[in-house]
């Protein structure tokens, strides 16, 4: 029992912090608002220089090996630098889908590729119709039927839908299913399909962890600046509490977060509820942050100029993607008094169902 | 990360909970607000600390086990799983027991440590005064030394079990010319010495527990004093930081009380009485909430025993339990409806009472430990640097 991380863990963190908070300004993310694809390849091809897209990319392909309690420490710098190219599908869901898909040809072909930063998969999310990033994408993995199907761009519909948040880069696909295409059907597609769903909601809670982070920043910034009535507003206790509110929440939800990491990296019984305890803890957080961030911030935090809102729309977006809390929710509810999925408490024994 | 036990741990949980299942108690303990109960939980932790499990983490020199953290969250865990009695001396052992190990004399870790592991002297804690709650540097009680007594003059009060108490423990003013927190010491007082009076105050749960304790010319010696004379501020903010944290309030309370919560849920549901249906989300926030609560506490423990310290930190504990707990409570008597109101011993009870006396428990986690106003201020300041003015 040791519930911490490792020197290298953390390192790994720092260098994507530093590296993000030069590559990642900012002004940067407000950029790629104004282009069109909204992405930029050559920084795509810096972020696999340092590793990000192979991470859980085995090394006899390329990508670090490493896993999901790797892999949080880098999204939650991921979600402090409002960074909204495709990590969470290509990198924390699509390279361990392929993975584990049991399909070698679609492995060698792909995985490799993920890790240079050459290829960008796209995933659907079983809680929505909306798929993240397919345009930008080379290859979509989408469900049909009880067939689960990985889909070359070029072969399906693609509409783009614009988002509240001006980085998110939403589409509807739709596709005609060849057999070829098929990686896996029945009980298999459903197994693949739960895993990249807990997979995909744990990348979101380590984001929201990150833009939680970011939002209570500067929160205490402008309110140690702002003055009025001859000293700053965050001296008074009515602003002051409403941000260590903040706070607390945020600390509760990184110990779900980095427990469902460690969950889904050892595939535990539980993984499902604690990936969706996490989801809901740090959902929360963000969302709370990020009306509280607005409050404080007042009639300033309401502009479009103000960066705050990069963080605020993000940590709406992430509160729906990959099942929204209201979603996750109910599964917790499920395994606790219905038939779900197992709920542990730690150190004591499964509640019986 | 590794988030499983080792063997060795597995082994320590399964001799911890067959000497629980052998021991605790069948029959509720009374009260401990109570002096008949007070005395049964006495007996109680002499039963304890002759098995060996009173005080899991402290040294077997001063009567604990020698284990580790660890070990001792896993014996919290199976000690509420075994429903065994609360601790009756919870102010010594998880408060001053440690403080004493950080900056006591090895005399007095002799002479307190081994009477407090088996409960025969039983603590109260001397914080409050009238003027000094909130803002405690505003301390007014006199201990100024006379050879070789200090003489304590003034008033404390809310003193939790110093109704029944031995001893008592807290900060008194040193130098009569200092003021806030300079010329602070801590001092451990023996409640029968002459010039101490102490008047029972009656608890919101009708118990006389707590007290205001008077102090006339009460002569205690001075090598009753806790640290360095003139430095009693820095002891106590180590002694609070053990209050506010992991040692006076363990996760396994929290998730023993989510679970029970779980079960009485679905215990209503299936009777056929009518559920508002927010609380079935109600209730798996606050199982989620007391998860939380555990997995937190094992990464301060994995933090502590890796040689780091907690300072300020424990004011996000301190909050997070204490809102937890109203909160299992308050949803426990929703799903009870209009039974919520029964007190114990009423024909139509059942365990209703269990809840409703933990809730009113509950309301004064808020408050006691230092108000939950005053860590969102510590939180704000101290951690996220805010501006004090």
């Amino acid at each position: 029992m040791q519930f911490s991380f490792t020197e290298d863990q953390r390192l790994l963190q720092e260098t994507v912090r530093d590296f993000l908070a030069g590559e990642c300004t900012v002004e940067f993310v407000r950029g790629q608002w104004a282009t069109e694809s909204g992405r930029d390849p050559a920084f795509w091809t810096s972020l696999a220089e340092i590793g990000v897209p192979g991470l859980l990319v085995p090394e006899e392909h390329g990508g670090l090996g490493m896993n999901e309690i790797d892999l949080v420490l880098v999204m939650v710098e991921v979600g402090r630098a409002g960074l909204a190219e495709p990590v969470t599908p290509t990198a924390a869901v699509a390279a361990p889908l392929i993975r584990e898909c049991g399909n070698d040809a679609l492995a060698n072909e792909w995985l490799p590729k993920i890790a240079t930063g050459e290829a960008i998969v796209a995933v659907a999310q079983p809680t929505s119709p909306l798929v993240p990033e397919a345009e930008s994408a080379d290859l979509l993995i989408l469900r049909s039927g009880d067939g689960l199907y990985a889909v070359p761009t070029s072969e399906a519909r693609i509409t783009p839908q614009k988002s509240n948040d001006p980085s998110q880069k939403l589409a509807t696909v739709e596709f005609d299913p060849k057999p070829e295409q098929r990686i896996a059907s029945g009980a298999d597609a459903d197994r693949l399909e739960t895993a990249a769903l807990d997979r995909g909601a744990l990348a979101c809670a380590a984001q929201q962890l990150g833009a939680c982070e970011q939002l209570i920043a500067m929160s205490v910034e402008y309110t140690t600046e702002r003055k009025q009535f001859g000293v700053p507003i965050g001296s008074f206790q009515a602003v002051k509490h409403q941000v260590a509110d903040i706070k607390v929440a945020l600390e509760y939800a990184r110990s779900h977060v980095e427990r469902a990491a460690h969950s889904v990296a050892h595939a535990t019984p539980s993984r499902s509820v604690d990936v969706s305890m996490a989801k809901i803890a740090a959902g929360e957080a963000a969302l709370q942050g990020a009306s509280t961030s607005l409050q404080v911030h007042g009639a300033l935090g309401y502009t479009w100029e103000q960066d705050l809102h990069v963080w605020m729309r993000r940590a709406w977006t992430l509160d729906l993607a990959w099942g929204e809390t209201a979603w996750h929710r109910e599964r917790v509810a499920d395994a606790l008094f219905d038939a779900g999925p197992v709920a542990t408490s730690f150190g004591f024994e499964p509640l019986a169902h | 990360m590794d988030l499983n036990y080792t063997p060795e741990q597995d082994a320590f949980r399964k001799e911890a909970r067959a000497w629980l299942e052998e021991n605790v108690p069948s029959e509720k303990l009374a009260s401990f607000d109570t002096k008949e109960g007070f005395e049964q939980h006495r007996e109680w932790e002499k039963k304890l600390q002759a098995g060996g499990y009173a005080m899991v983490p402290w040294p077997v020199e001063y009567g604990g086990r020698g284990a580790n953290l660890l070990e001792w969250l896993i014996f919290e865990e199976e000690y509420y799983r075994a429903g065994a009695p609360g601790r009756v001396n919870q102010n010594g052992i998880f408060l001053l027991g440690p403080t004493i190990m950080d900056v006591g004399t090895p005399e007095q870790k002799a002479r307190f440590l081994p009477k407090m592991a088996s409960s025969e002297e039983v603590w109260a804690q001397g914080w409050s005064e009238p003027n000094a709650g909130s803002d405690m540097a505003n301390i007014q009680a006199t201990a100024i030394k006379d050879g070789d007594h200090f003489v304590i003059n003034g008033q404390k009060t809310w003193a939790s079990r110093g109704a029944f108490a031995h001893w008592l423990f807290g900060m008194f003013r040193s130098d009569p010319d200092s003021s806030r927190h300079k010329g602070l010491t801590f001092i451990l007082v023996p409640l029968d010495t002459p010039g101490i009076t102490v008047r029972p105050i009656e608890k919101l749960n009708n118990k006389k527990a707590f007290a205001e304790v008077f102090f006339d010319d009460a002569r205690v010696p001075i090598e009753n004093q806790l640290g360095e004379e003139g430095k009693g501020w820095d002891v106590a903010m180590a002694t609070a930081g053990f209050e506010r944290g992991l040692m006076l309030r363990s996760p396994a309370r929290f998730q023993d009380t989510a679970r029970k919560l779980v079960e009485l849920y679905k215990a209503t549901v299936a009777s056929g009485q009518y559920v508002a249906p927010e609380l079935r989300r109600t209730v798996a926030q606050c199982w989620m909430d007391a998860e939380a609560y555990a997995l937190n506490t094992y990464q301060t423990v994995a933090h502590l025993m890796g040689g780091g310290k907690i300072g300020a930190e424990a004011s996000l504990n301190k909050i997070f339990w204490s809102e937890l707990d109203t909160k299992m409570h308050e949803t426990a008597l929703k799903l009870l409806g209009h039974r919520a109101e029964l007190l114990p011993g009423s024909p139509a009870a059942g365990d209703v009472g269990e809840w409703l006396d933990g809730y009113i428990f509950a309301l004064a986690g808020p408050i006691y430990a230092g108000t939950n106003e005053i860590q969102r201020n510590i939180i704000a300041e101290r951690i996220l640097g805010m501006p004090r003015k």
